[in-house]
C-alpha cells in the first residue's frame, strides 16, 4: 500500500521538505511505496527576503519568484489547488477545485503568514509597506518621489515575518539617504511596540545605539491603533500620535483559514510540541515556519531547519523506525545595517542570538545568500 | 504582584515558554491586539524578565496585570484587556 505523504504549502518550509523528502525515499518513491504530494495555491515559489531590497530599486520582484516546478524535485507531485480543511479523523484534504477530497497517511502544513492591515482602521490607505511585490514597489516608487520630509517606520503586527527586517529598513533608509546627499532633509522615527526597540532584549540592546548614532528617532511602547490617511497621522493605544508624510508600517499577520477552519490551533497558528513539531492533539500532523507556534521568529531559516527535522522524522516513520530527530530552536539571521554592512546572528531555544560588529564582508555574505537561495530550496545546499 | 496559586481560569492562553525571538511579551501583545475588551489572556513564559516587563507595558498600555505566579519553571502572568 503507498504511503501518501501531504504538504500544504510551497514557500521555504513546504518546499525544503518535500526535496528532502525525495532525497531520502527516493527507492521507495520509485518503488511505489511511498508519494509525496505538495499543494500550493499558485504556481510560482516566492522568495520574501527580495522585498526589502525592491523597496530600494535594488531587486525586482520578479528576483523572488520562481516557477514551484523548477524548484522541486520531479518525484514530488506538485497540485495546484487550495487547501480550505483537514479532516483529521478521515485523514482527508478538502480543495477548492477537487469534488472529491484526497486521503492522506501524513500531513505537513507550512502554510506561512499573509498580511491584515485592515485589522488596524486607516493602515491600508495610510501606510506602506515592503511584505510584498506590490508593497515593495509602492513603496519604492514613493521613497524615490521624496524630496525630504518625516519618514516613521512602525511596527504594527505582532508577530510578523522576520522580527529583524525594520530594524534593516531603518539603517538602509538612514544609509540610502545619506548615499544620496539628502539625509539632512529627512527626519526618521522609528516605533516599536514595546518599551525597547526589539522584542529579543539582546537584539534590542545591540540596535538601540546604533539606532541613536544615525539620529533616528525612537519610540516605544507605541503600538498602533488607528492611522488617519488625511491628516497624516498614527495613533497608539498608549495615547500618543505621531505625524509622518511617509508611515512605512509593518502590517500586522495571520495564519491561514485552513488552521482555523480544521481547528488546528487559534488565529491561524498552529500549536506544535516545539520540538517534535507534531501538532498537538492530532496524529500524523506536523507544522512547520511560519504557521507552527514554536516560539522562534517566523523567518526562513527557521522554516529550512524545522524541515529537515521533519523530514528525517517522516523518513523514520514511513520506515516503521521510531522518529528520533528534535528541532532545537535553531535561527540564523543576517541582519543588514546600511547599504554595505550586515550582521549575522544564530540562536536556538537555548543559546541567545550575540549580534556582531557589522562588516561589509557580511553584507556580501547575505546577497550571496540570496543568489543563492535557489539551490537551498532545491536541497542543494 | 507575586501569588503563590492562582484560581482565575483565563479566557486565552499564550504558551511563550522557550520563545526565542521577538520574544513572549510581543507574543502576548499580538494576541491581546485579537481579544475583545474584558479577555483575560495567560502568559506562560520562562523568562523571569517577562513578569516586570509585562507589568510595565500593562500599566502604559491601560490594560491590566489581575495575577502573576511562579509555577516552577515557568511563570503565569494574567493580563486582561481594558
Amino acid at each position: 500500500m503507498t504511503e501518501h505523504i501531504a504538504i500544504v504549502g510551497g514557500g521555504t518550509g513546504g518546499t525544503v521538505l518535500a526535496n528532502n523528502l525525495a532525497e531520502k525515499l527516493g527507492a521507495e518513491i520509485d518503488a511505489g511505496d511511498v508519494e509525496i504530494t505538495l499543494f500550493n495555491d499558485g504556481p510560482d515559489h516566492v522568495y520574501k527576503p527580495v522585498w526589502l531590497y525592491v523597496a530600494f530599486g535594488q531587486r525586482e520582484p520578479a528576483d523572488g519568484r520562481r516557477p514551484l516546478r523548477e524548484v522541486v524535485d520531479d518525484r514530488v507531485d506538485i497540485r495546484q489547488d487550495y487547501v480550505f480543511n483537514v479532516d483529521h479523523d478521515k485523514k482527508e484534504l478538502e480543495l477548492v477545485d477537487a469534488i472529491e477530497p484526497v486521503a492522506y497517511d501524513k500531513l505537513v502544513v507550512a502554510t506561512g503568514s499573509q498580511l491584515d492591515p485592515e485589522q488596524v482602521p486607516g493602515l491600508v490607505d495610510g501606510g506602506h509597506h515592503f511584505y510584498g511585490e506590490d508593497g515593495a514597489q509602492a513603496l519604492r516608487d514613493e521613497l524615490l518621489a521624496m524630496d525630504g520630509g518625516h519618514i516613521v517606520l512602525s511596527v504594527v503586527g505582532t508577530p510578523h515575518m522576520c522580527p529583524a527586517a525594520p530594524l534593516e529598513f531603518v539603517f538602509m533608509l538612514d544609509d540610502w539617504l545619506r548615499e544620496r546627499g539628502r539625509r539632512d532633509a529627512f527626519e526618521l522615527t522609528y516605533t516599536y511596540p514595546i518599551m525597547r526597540v526589539h522584542g529579543n532584549e539582546h537584539i534590542a540592546e545591540w540596535a538601540h545605539p546604533r539606532l541613536e548614532a544615525r539620529d533616528i528617532a525612537i519610540e516605544t511602547m507605541f503600538n498602533a491603533e488607528a492611522v488617519d490617511p488625511d491628516a497624516k497621522t498614527i495613533t497608539a493605544m498608549e495615547g500618543t500620535d505621531v505625524e509622518y508624510d511617509l508611515l512605512v508600517a509593518i502590517p500586522p499577520h495571520t495564519g491561514s483559514d485552513l488552521i482555523e477552519e480544521a481547528g488546528l490551533g487559534d488565529g491561524g497558528w498552529v500549536d506544535v510540541d516545539k520540538h517534535t513539531l507534531e501538532a498537538t492533539g492530532f496524529e500524523d500532523i506536523y507544522a512547520i515556519g511560519d504557521a507552527a507556534q514554536t516560539g522562534v521568529p517566523k523567518a526562513g531559516s527557521a522554516a529550512h531547519y524545522q524541515a529537515n527535522v521533519v523530514a528525517q522524522r517522516l523518513t523514520s516513520e514511513v520506515r516503521g523506525q521510531p522518529a528520533t530527530a528534535v528541532y532545537g530552536g535553531k535561527t540564523v539571521c543576517f541582519i543588514e545595517t546600511g547599504m554595505d554592512d550586515a550582521t549575522f546572528v544564530e540562536f536556538d531555544y537555548e543559546r541567545p542570538p550575540s549580534p556582531s560588529e557589522p562588516t561589509r564582508a557580511m553584507h556580501w555574505s547575505k546577497l550571496a545568500y540570496n543568489e543563492s537561495y535557489w539551490l537551498t530550496a532545491r536541497g542543494l545546499l | 504582584m507575586t501569588t503563590d496559586q492562582i484560581t482565575e481560569d483565563p479566557d486565552e492562553i499564550v504558551d511563550a515558554r522557550g520563545a526565542t525571538c521577538p520574544g513572549p511579551l510581543m507574543d502576548l501583545i499580538g494576541e491581546l491586539r485579537a481579544v475583545e475588551t474584558g479577555t483575560v489572556v495567560a502568559l506562560l513564559s520562562d523568562n523571569e524578565n517577562s513578569t516586570t516587563e509585562v507589568q510595565e507595558w500593562a500599566d502604559q498600555a491601560g490594560n491590566e496585570v489581575t495575577a502573576i505566579a511562579d509555577e516552577g519553571g515557568y511563570y503565569r502572568i494574567h493580563v486582561k484587556k481594558l
